[in-house]
Order: structure tokens, then C-alpha cells, then sequence
């Protein structure tokens, strides 16, 4: 990046995670997602006059386990506060939110570059509920003449994560997100669906020259919705406010709003009548007092987290390249720890897992919750490779079938009569034959050619089109060429 | 028999449907007879609902007509003030912003007197999100007081007094916010009790602010408020504030006996203000208290004149908040306007009243950036000095006991010019709901052949003991059997 | 009088509550704040410096429900009161960005 030789950029997130409640934060309509327009509302969603709230129990639970996750102090009381601005998409023209205290406290997590740890921290994370959405009639908000609302998403339960100003650059911003997606995705406290909108990422970046300590001005980049959005965003900003600096200027303190079809950030609102949001604590709601029983109840339900499920499986064999890629996706690392019970030679299981299992699920567009073949077939295919009865060239073409009929591997062999030659009274009789049609081989590996028995090797395999059992036909051949 | 059964009280009405003297269609009949003859003067009711009315009073006497058991307020009819949500039924707030607003759901008040087979005869006035102390500022109509036409009726629920107090209904529910339900039982001479905070479910009432919020009876009698109370209370799951509390039967504490009992008498609620007349009746209220063996003696709340304050800046504050869904989106008025924010201002500036615009500016105000600490934190610090003060004196008394109101019902205009004038006078009753506890208004008097009102105040959650001493009151005077005349020529010749 | 209040608050208060005074409210709302907030002064005399603030009159904590699906109101009923209603949807008119 250009400007990294004269400024250090500075950025902190926000991160809002829908939890992945049945119901939403305050009332029992569905979370569903999708469904006819206003469809999922009642009085209290829709801010009906005289609706009032009452908190999901699930939201908590879910909070206090993402919270342990992220290594966050879960607070002893906490309480719920009321954001007062208007929209249109807040029915009740305020947010039922936490403001002073939130029910996570400090915490954080690692990020590596390059080999490189880093540890980002965490201010806190806060339960909140959602907004509707509003559908402009015009391309862009700004030249629609017209908006529609619709409530259904409105008070869908979201945790709000806040980290420090802790990181210095894309990349470092990316990995963050990376790592705390997926330890989200861990915990389930959110299927993390960023297609759907279910985590949305708000960017605060300021610009400093080098060496120096005060913070910049920053400004906020509000809902970003994927990673990719996130580096452009950002990429944008810093040479935007870059550009403002070496100008002489000096950057506004505002929230803007990210144009994903112009690639620019735009101004949403400045910051004087923006951030006087009144709050003040939420009469409606009575506080939440979390003893040690409670966290210790939710403690016992957290997965083991990625970076304990890497290092498990790095003492098993794997390379920590090997375990960061089986751990990547806690369905993959699920699926892999399923067949380890049935097939222990962790290494062997990684390369067929992360080789052809993930070719023929990518190449079919399927993840692996929805595989065809279960991690229990694919240790028995293994299995038989282990007893010599495939080979492993033979067991990639029957794993492929597998895939397509999600038959047993064993039965596969059965029926295509697949299984590998190691009967030596029927194996003698076909070197024989290759030996005899090959004479000049037989002559030149007597000569001290040691290659021509590669040869021979190769002739008796298409002889019985691969199901021979390489590892006999060696020694075998050895001995009648002795 | 029409004429005469609407002026007594549920429990004789409930008499008379058992032993089928009169029937809940004739009562119904009897009472909107009452509203067509006296309600153009009055104005206390904003809808009327004579089909539905009826036709639950069809249903109950059917039930009669089968020899069913009775409950006690099957086949009663009666009024709710118009911030309740009846589904189907307008609930205006007595606002424009609401003026057209059918509620898609029921209060859990009007369920439970709906389950308890009472016929709702209608909606009745109030001042505007039941904001103010006169009912002067309901967009639709300023609500009468029966016993002077010149005067105001109170408020906020002036319409639900005027009801029950004009036999217009026999019962009616109101909400007390700062004295709503009190202030103007003891302007019209009827008994309105604010049951603790967390007794009565909040849940479909329509806020002022939440946390002061609580609905309550007006009744003729304290017999009658008590049969109210256990329909109405309970613990609501839907309400996060409702208390799980154990609701006892209130007829129980219903004793002609107040020995032993001890009452204390605030003095800061006898200072500067007070009329001197009302004083003189509450005395005397007091004296016969003292007669029928109770031990009385002063007491002090210290905190008590900055309940005023604390209690605007909480009550406006939590206002301003809750307010803020009337904006033309979902329902209720719209202005139209060019863009979202000029249909938001315009909406609100032409669809609320104006003291509802200054208390969502003053409330505004409090919450702004930079005041938070100097207004409404220092309010809610100031509410725990007023709650402690209360713990303090429930140490020593049962009860306390108080005048409900400084003065008896205002003529119209007299204090509406000054805000302040209008807020100071709700003295008396702002620091119970700042601390959550009952408190009831029983009739006391008159003065000037107005009525005047004893308020009695409680631990939380003690609303047994209250109907004990208005009660036992109650029975040793007769105060409130005087009813305002109000015949056809009292009111054709009422100087307007 | 102490003024507290001054015309631009009121225009800012305004603001921030969306309302649209009139010229004669801003003044009316100036004189009766300033006169509410010069009486509210007088809790400044009391230390609350050790007191804790009341949020909620009754002490309850822990109000939950559990996580089960009621049904949603219907479609008719969520857009009854609606002022713009179409198409199952709520209408507003344009949204300015500044
Ligand atoms: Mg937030
Ligand atoms: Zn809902």
C-alpha cells in the first residue's frame, strides 16, 4: 500500500453476530430467515403502543458461551439500556441495547501473520436486537424517492463485539475476522451465514504518521457484510483519508456508509446530532444477575475451541499446516474427528480428507455436513486399504463411487469384484506369463538394470488391471529373478 | 329498578343478577340510558361501544338463565380509560397521533375483566398520554366534574373518575403514573387505589413512563375496589415487571377494625399549599381514626419536596423514550412531507398536544449529552432517598396517611397557564409511585360541597392493610353516599 | 431568571426529538424549561455521592423466557393501522442521507 510508508493505520471493529436463537430477543416470533414481508412481527416487534418485552433465556446462554469463547469476563450484573435514535427500520425509535454494563467484559483472541502472533483484544460484547430492513425503490438509497420496511428482522437477537484499536493493517483486520467467525461458528451461537447478513462487520479507521502515539481522527464505516467488502472498504478509506492528510487537512469524525457497486465510502451522518443517542437504563427490563453456577453451567457446553483442536491434533501427527486446514471449519474438523474413531492413523486420514474428500465435495458444490459419504465409510474405506484389500489407486475410484451411490466401500469391491490380488499361486502364474513374454527385461535387470524391474512390475499390474498387490508382486518377482 | 340498581355498588349488583331482580342486559340498558342522558354534559367517555356492550350482557344471562355460579363481577358493566388496549377497539390516548388506532391485541387488564365476564360499557377520557392532572389536555373533549360542571374532574383519568363517580359505570380501571388515579377519585368522591408497582401487569397499557406506571380500580366502594384488585393483579408473564408475588383474596382484609393499627401522618405533606379547609377534613378524618382505636402520630418523610423534580425529570425522561414510536410508520397520524425526517417532525409536531411536546422536550432535554448526570441520574439518586424514606417510616407504621390532593378539584383554565403551578400541586402523590408502593384515595369529605380525598399509603405489596383502614373508614362515615344530583334540570340550568 | 436553557437547545432538543416548533413554541419552551429546570436545581443542594440510582422500583432480577415460537400476528393485523401500507409493506417517503 502506498501510504503504509507515511502512515500507520489504526482500526478497530464492531461486530454484529445474530445469535442463532428459535425465536428473536424480546418476543416469539421467528427468526426464520426469509418469509413473506411482515410476516414474522407482532405488537412488540412492530412497537405497537403498550407491547412490552421479555428477554429470551437463549440469548443469555448464548452470550455468556460466546463470551467464554472469546475469553471475556462474563459480568455479575448487567443490565439493558435504551439507544434512542430515530429510523424508520427501529420500531420503536430506540434500540433496547447495553451500554455501561454489557455482559461480556474484556477479553480478545490470537491472530498469526506470516508466523507472526498477535493479540487482539476485546473491549466487551453486548446483547442487542436487530432493526427491519428497509427496500429503497430507487438503485441507491440516495436517489430512491421512496423506502419500504419490513420488520421481520427487527428484534433478531445479535451479540455486538468490540474489539481494541488493536490492529495495524488489512491484513491483520482480515485474520481477526477470519479467527472470530470462526470461533462463533464453533460455539454455534450463530450458523454465521454472512450471505444473509447474519454478521456484519462496522470499520473504524484513523490515519497517524509513523512513530507517533495519539490516535487519529477516525471515522466509522457502517455494515459491511463480508470479508471481501471489508478489505475494499478499508483499502478506500485509508487512501481517502491518506489523501485528506497529505492535503493539509484534516478528517471528519463521521459515519459513512460503504457503495459496494462504486467501490466508495459516502457520509452518513456527521458526528455532532449522530452520537447523542440519550441512553438511559431500560425501565422495561429488570437487570440480569449471572452467578458463577450459571457460567459454569454454559462453560460445559463450549466445543473444544480451534486452537485446542489444533494442537490435539498436531500431537497425533499432523503438520500445523495439515491441522489449521482440518480445523478451518468446525463441520470439517467434526467430520474428521469422527472417522479418527474408527481409523487412527491420523496423518493418512488428513491427506485423504483434505485431498480427494474435499476435491470431490468442492467439485460438487456440497459441504461437508451434507457429504454423501460418512466419516464412518471413509475410515472403513481406509481400513481396507490398511488389510491390502485395495489399493490405494483402486481406493480413490471406489471412494468416488461412494460419493456418487453413498455405498459402503466393502460392498462396492464386493460387487465390482474390485478386491486386490494376493493369492501367490495366482499371482506366480502370471508373472510367469509377463516373465516369458519379456525376456529381454529379464535380461537386462540380470545385467544390473535395476530399473527393468519397474517395468515388469508395471506389465503384471495392467495384467490384472491394478488389483494385483503391488507390495507381493515385488517380492515375489525379486525371487524368481534372484 | 333500572334507575336505581346503577347506583349501587358491584357487590349489590351482583346480588341483584343472582337472585334475578334485575338482569345484566336491564343494567347494561340502565347505564347507557345513564351515558345518552348525562355524558353530553359530562364528556367522560371518547367511545361508546352499546352493541358489543349488550351483547356480552346476552351471554352472562344466558348463564343466569342456566342457574351458572356467578363470579363477582360477571355481568357488571364498566369503563376503561382510553390508554388500555382493547383489540379491535379504537384507544386513542385521547390523541390525535392515535385518533384512529385499533390495537391488534388486549391489554392483560382487559383480558382478565373480560374472563371475569364483565361488560365493557366503553372507552373513557383522560389528558393526553395521560399527561397532565385535570384532564384538560385530551385532544378530544375536557371531561365535567359531576359535583361542579365549572370544574375540572382531575387527571389523568378524569374520565374514569367521572364514571364511576356519575354512575356512568359501575367500576372502571385508571393508571397512575403520579397520582392519576388518585388525585382525581378525590376530586369526583370516589375510591381509586394504585396497587404496588408490579401488582397489576402493565402489559398493553399504553406508557407515559414505564417505570412509575401502574393501573388501578375506581369504585364506589372500598368493597367494590378490592373485588377490582382480584380480577385485575397477578403475576404476567408478558410483563418482565409483573412480581410473582402471592396475590391473596383482598375481600379478606375487609374488617370493621383499625385497633392497634399504627398510622403515621407525614408532616411534610401538610406544609405550604395545602388548603387549610382540606386540612381541617382530613383532621377530622383522622380524629375518627383515633376514635376507632388506631395510634396515630406524626412522622417525616425529609426527601419528600424533591420528589417533584426527580419525578419530572424520570417521568419525561422515560416519556421522551417511549414516545418516540409515533412517527407515521406503523400507525397513528402522518403528515406527509417531502422526505423521512420532515414527515417525522411534522407527524409529531402536529399530532401531539402541547404539553405532551414539553414534556418530551423537557424529558429530551434531561437525557441529552452533557445533563444526564446533573438531571436524570441525579433524579434516580434522589428516588433511592425517597424510597429509603418510606422503608424508614414503615418501620414504625402500618400505614400512612395523607391528604390525596392539596386542594379539591380546580376550575378549568385556573392552572393550566403555568406548567409548574400545575406540576406542584401533584405533591402528594408523586413520591408513592417514585417508590413502587399502594397507596388509595377514600372519600373524606367536602369542602365547599366539593369532595376531598384521604389518601392512604403502604408497604409494598400491602394493599391488604390499606382496604382495612379505608374500610373500616369507610363504614364509620358516609361520606360516600352523598352522590352529585344530577338530574336533567341541575344540568339545563348550570350556569355555562 | 437563571437561564439554563438557552434558545439553541431548545432548537437542538428539538432536534434531536424530532419536532418541528413553531417560532412561539421555541419561546414558550424556552421560559417554561428554564422555569421547570431553575426548580429542579434544587436537588443539587442533596449528596448523592454515595447513593445508588433507582432504576426500577420493585428489586427483580432475571426475567426470562424460554426460547419457543408464539405465532406472529397476521399480515391484515400488523398493517391495520398502517398510514401507507402497501403490498405488505410499511412506506415512508424518501430518506435523505444528510
Ligand atoms: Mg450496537
Ligand atoms: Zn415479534
Amino acid at each position: 500500500m502506498v501510504v503504509a510508508n507515511q502512515f500507520e493505520m489504526v482500526c478497530g471493529l464492531e461486530v454484529h453476530v445474530e445469535l442463532q436463537t428459535k425465536t428473536k430477543i424480546f418476543c416469539g416470533c421467528t427468526t426464520e430467515f426469509g418469509g413473506e414481508q411482515n410476516t414474522h412481527v407482532c405488537p412488540v416487534c412492530l412497537g405497537m403502543p403498550g407491547a412490552l418485552p421479555v428477554l429470551n433465556r437463549e440469548v443469555v446462554n448464548f452470550a455468556i458461551k460466546a463470551g467464554l469463547a472469546l475469553d471475556c469476563e462474563i459480568a455479575e450484573f448487567s443490565k439493558f439500556d435504551r439507544k434512542n435514535y430515530f429510523y424508520p427500520d427501529l420500531s420503536k425509535n430506540y434500540q433496547t441495547s447495553q451500554f455501561d454494563l454489557p455482559i461480556c467484559g474484556k477479553g480478545g483472541l490470537e491472530i498469526e501473520i506470516d508466523g507472526e502472533k498477535k493479540w487482539i483484544g476485546i473491549t466487551r460484547a453486548h446483547m442487542e436486537e436487530d432493526a427491519g430492513k428497509l427496500v429503497h425503490s430507487g438503485e441507491t438509497i440516495s436517489t430512491s424517492n421512496e423506502s419500504s420496511v419490513d420488520y421481520n428482522r427487527a428484534g433478531v437477537p445479535l451479540l455486538e463485539i468490540v474489539s481494541e484499536p488493536d490492529m495495524r493493517s488489512i491484513p491483520e483486520v482480515l485474520a481477526y475476522l477470519e479467527k472470530l467467525v470462526q470461533i462463533l461458528e464453533y460455539t454455534e451461537v450463530s450458523d454465521c451465514r454472512l450471505e444473509q447478513g447474519s454478521v456484519r462487520f462496522d470499520v473504524n479507521v484513523s490515519l497517524r504518521p509513523f512513530g507517533t502515539d495519539t490516535l487519529g481522527i477516525r471515522t466509522e464505516t457502517k455494515n459491511l457484510n463480508s470479508f471481501s467488502s471489508v478489505r475494499r472498504c478499508m483499502e478506500y478509506e485509508v487512501a481517502r483519508q491518506a489523501r485528506v492528510l497529505n492535503a493539509g487537512e484534516n478528517v471528519v469524525q463521521e459515519t459513512r456508509t460503504w457503495d459496494e457497486g462504486q467501490g466508495i465510502t459516502l457520509t452518513l451522518r456527521s458526528k455532532e446530532e449522530a452520537h447523542d443517542y440519550r441512553y438511559f437504563p431500560e425501565p422495561d427490563l429488570p437487570p440480569l444477575v449471572i452467578d458463577k453456577e450459571w457460567v459454569e453451567r454454559i462453560r460445559k457446553t463450549l466445543p473444544e475451541l480451534p486452537a485446542a483442536r489444533r494442537a490435539r491434533l498436531q500431537t497425533l501427527g499432523l503438520s500445523a499446516y495439515d491441522a489449521a486446514v482440518i480445523t478451518q471449519a468446525k463441520a470439517m474438523a467434526d467430520f474428521f474427528d469422527e472417522a479418527l474413531t474408527y481409523y487412527t492413523d491420523a496423518k493418512t486420514l488428513a491427506n485423504w480428507v483434505m485431498g480427494d474428500m474435499t476435491r470431490l465435495l468442492n467439485s460438487n458444490q456440497c459441504s461437508v455436513v451434507d457429504s454423501p459419504i460418512s466419516a464412518k465409510q471413509l475410515a472403513e474405506l481406509l481400513q481396507l486399504i490398511n488389510k491390502g484389500t485395495l489399493s490405494g489407486k483402486i481406493a480413490k475410484s471406489v471412494l468416488e463411487e461412494m460419493y456418487s451411490t453413498s455405498k459402503d466401500a466393502s460392498m462396492i469391491v464386493k460387487e465390482k469384484g474390485l478386491a486386490q490380488i494376493s493369492d501367490e499361486g495366482a499371482l506366480l502364474g502370471i508373472i510367469d506369463g509377463v516373465l516369458a513374454a519379456n525376456p529381454q527385461s529379464v535380461e537386462d535387470y540380470r545385467a544390473g538394470k535395476d530399473k527393468a524391474i519397474g517395468f515388469l512390475v508395471g506389465q503384471i499390474m495392467k495384467a490384472t488391471k491394478g488389483q494385483a498387490n503391488p507390495g507381493l508382486v515385488n517380492q515375489l518377482l525379486k525371487e524368481k529373478l534372484a | 329498578m333500572e334507575s336505581v340498581s346503577i347506583g349501587k355498588s358491584v357487590s349489590e349488583q351482583h346480588e341483584l343478577l343472582v337472585h334475578k331482580d334485575v338482569s345484566s342486559t336491564e343494567l347494561t340498558k340502565a347505564y347507557i340510558a345513564r351515558i345518552h342522558s348525562v355524558d353530553p354534559d359530562l364528556q367522560a367517555y371518547l367511545t361508546v361501544l352499546e352493541d358489543k356492550a349488550l351483547a356480552q350482557a346476552a351471554e352472562i344471562d344466558r348463564k343466569i338463565a342456566h342457574n351458572e355460579v356467578l363470579g363477582a363481577l360477571e355481568g357488571i358493566p364498566m369503563a376503561l380509560k382510553d390508554n388500555m388496549c382493547t383489540e379491535g377497539i379504537r384507544t386513542s390516548c385521547a390523541s390525535k397521533m392515535l385518533e384512529s388506532f385499533i390495537p391488534p391485541y388486549n391489554a392483560t387488564v382487559t383480558d382478565r375483566l373480560q374472563a371475569a365476564g364483565t361488560i365493557l360499557l366503553g372507552k373513557v377520557n383522560m389528558d393526553e398520554f395521560a399527561m397532565g392532572s385535570s384532564t384538560e389536555n385530551s385532544y378530544f373533549a375536557k371531561t365535567r366534574n359531576p359535583w361542579d360542571l365549572e370544574r375540572v374532574p382531575g387527571g389523568s383519568s378524569g374520565g374514569a373518575a367521572v364514571a364511576v363517580a356519575a354512575d356512568e359505570a359501575s367500576f372502571s380501571l385508571g393508571s397512575d403514573t403520579g397520582g392519576s388515579i388518585r388525585q382525581p377519585a378525590s376530586f369526583c368522591g370516589v375510591v381509586g387505589m394504585k396497587p404496588t408497582y408490579g401488582a397489576v401487569s402493565r402489559l398493553g397499557l399504553i406508557a407515559f413512563a414505564s417505570s412509575l406506571d401502574q393501573i388501578g380500580p375506581f369504585t364506589k366502594t372500598v368493597r367494590d375496589n378490592a373485588l377490582v384488585l382480584n380480577a385485575i393483579a397477578g403475576y404476567d408473564p408478558l410483563d418482565s415487571t409483573s412480581v410473582a408475588y402471592e396475590k391473596p383474596d383482598y375481600t379478606k382484609f375487609l374488617v370493621n377494625n383499625v385497633k392497634g393499627l399504627r398510622i403515621g401522618i407525614p408532616r411534610e405533606y401538610y406544609g405550604e399549599g395545602i388548603d387549610p379547609e382540606v386540612a381541617k377534613g382530613i383532621q377530622a378524618g383522622i380524629q375518627t381514626l383515633i376514635d376507632l382505636g388506631a395510634e396515630v402520630s406524626e412522622c417525616s418523610l425529609p426527601h419528600t419536596e424533591y420528589a417533584i423534580p426527580a419525578y419530572y425529570l424520570i417521568a419525561t425522561a422515560e416519556a421522551s423514550s417511549n414516545l418516540a414510536r409515533y412517527d407515521g410508520v406503523r400507525y397513528g397520524y402522518r403528515a406527509e412531507a417531502e422526505d423521512v425526517l420532515g414527515m417525522f417532525k411534522q407527524t409529531r409536531a402536529e399530532g401531539f398536544g402541547p404539553e405532551v411536546k414539553r414534556r418530551i422536550m423537557l424529558g429530551t432535554y434531561a437525557l441529552s449529552s452533557g445533563y444526564y448526570d446533573a438531571y436524570y441520574l441525579k433524579a434516580q439518586k434522589v428516588r433511592t432517598l425517597i424510597k429509603r424514606d418510606f422503608d424508614q417510616a414503615f418501620e414504625k407504621f402500618d400505614v400512612l396517611l395523607s391528604p390525596t390532593a392539596p386542594t379539591t378539584a380546580f376550575k378549568f383554565g385556573e392552572k393550566s397557564a403555568d406548567p409548574l403551578t400545575m406540576y406542584l400541586s401533584d405533591i402528594t402523590t408523586v413520591p408513592i409511585n417514585l417508590a413502587g408502593i399502594p397507596a388509595i384515595s377514600i372519600p373524606a369529605g367536602f369542602v365547599k360541597g366539593m369532595p376531598i380525598g384521604m389518601q392512604l399509603m403502604g408497604k409494598a405489596f400491602d394493599e391488604g392493610t390499606l382496604y382495612r383502614v379505608a374500610y373500616t373508614f369507610e363504614q364509620n362515615t358516609n361520606h360516600h353516599t352523598l352522590k352529585p344530583s344530577l338530574s336533567g334540570e341541575v344540568l339545563a340550568s348550570g350556569s355555562r | 431568571m437563571n437561564m439554563t436553557i438557552s434558545r439553541e437547545d431548545v432548537e437542538y432538543v428539538a432536534a434531536l426529538a424530532r419536532l418541528e416548533l413553531t417560532e412561539p413554541e421555541i419561546q414558550e419552551y424556552t421560559e417554561q424549561l428554564n422555569s421547570i429546570l431553575d426548580y429542579a436545581a434544587m436537588l443539587e443542594r442533596l449528596d448523592t455521592d454515595d447513593v445508588v440510582p433507582t432504576a426500577h422500583a420493585v428489586p427483580i432480577h432475571n426475567v426470562l423466557r424460554e426460547d419457543q415460537v408464539r405465532p406472529s400476528i397476521n399480515h391484515a393485523k400488523a398493517l391495520r393501522n398502517a398510514p401507507d401500507g402497501d403490498e405488505g409493506f410499511f412506506r415512508v417517503p424518501r430518506i435523505s442521507l444528510t
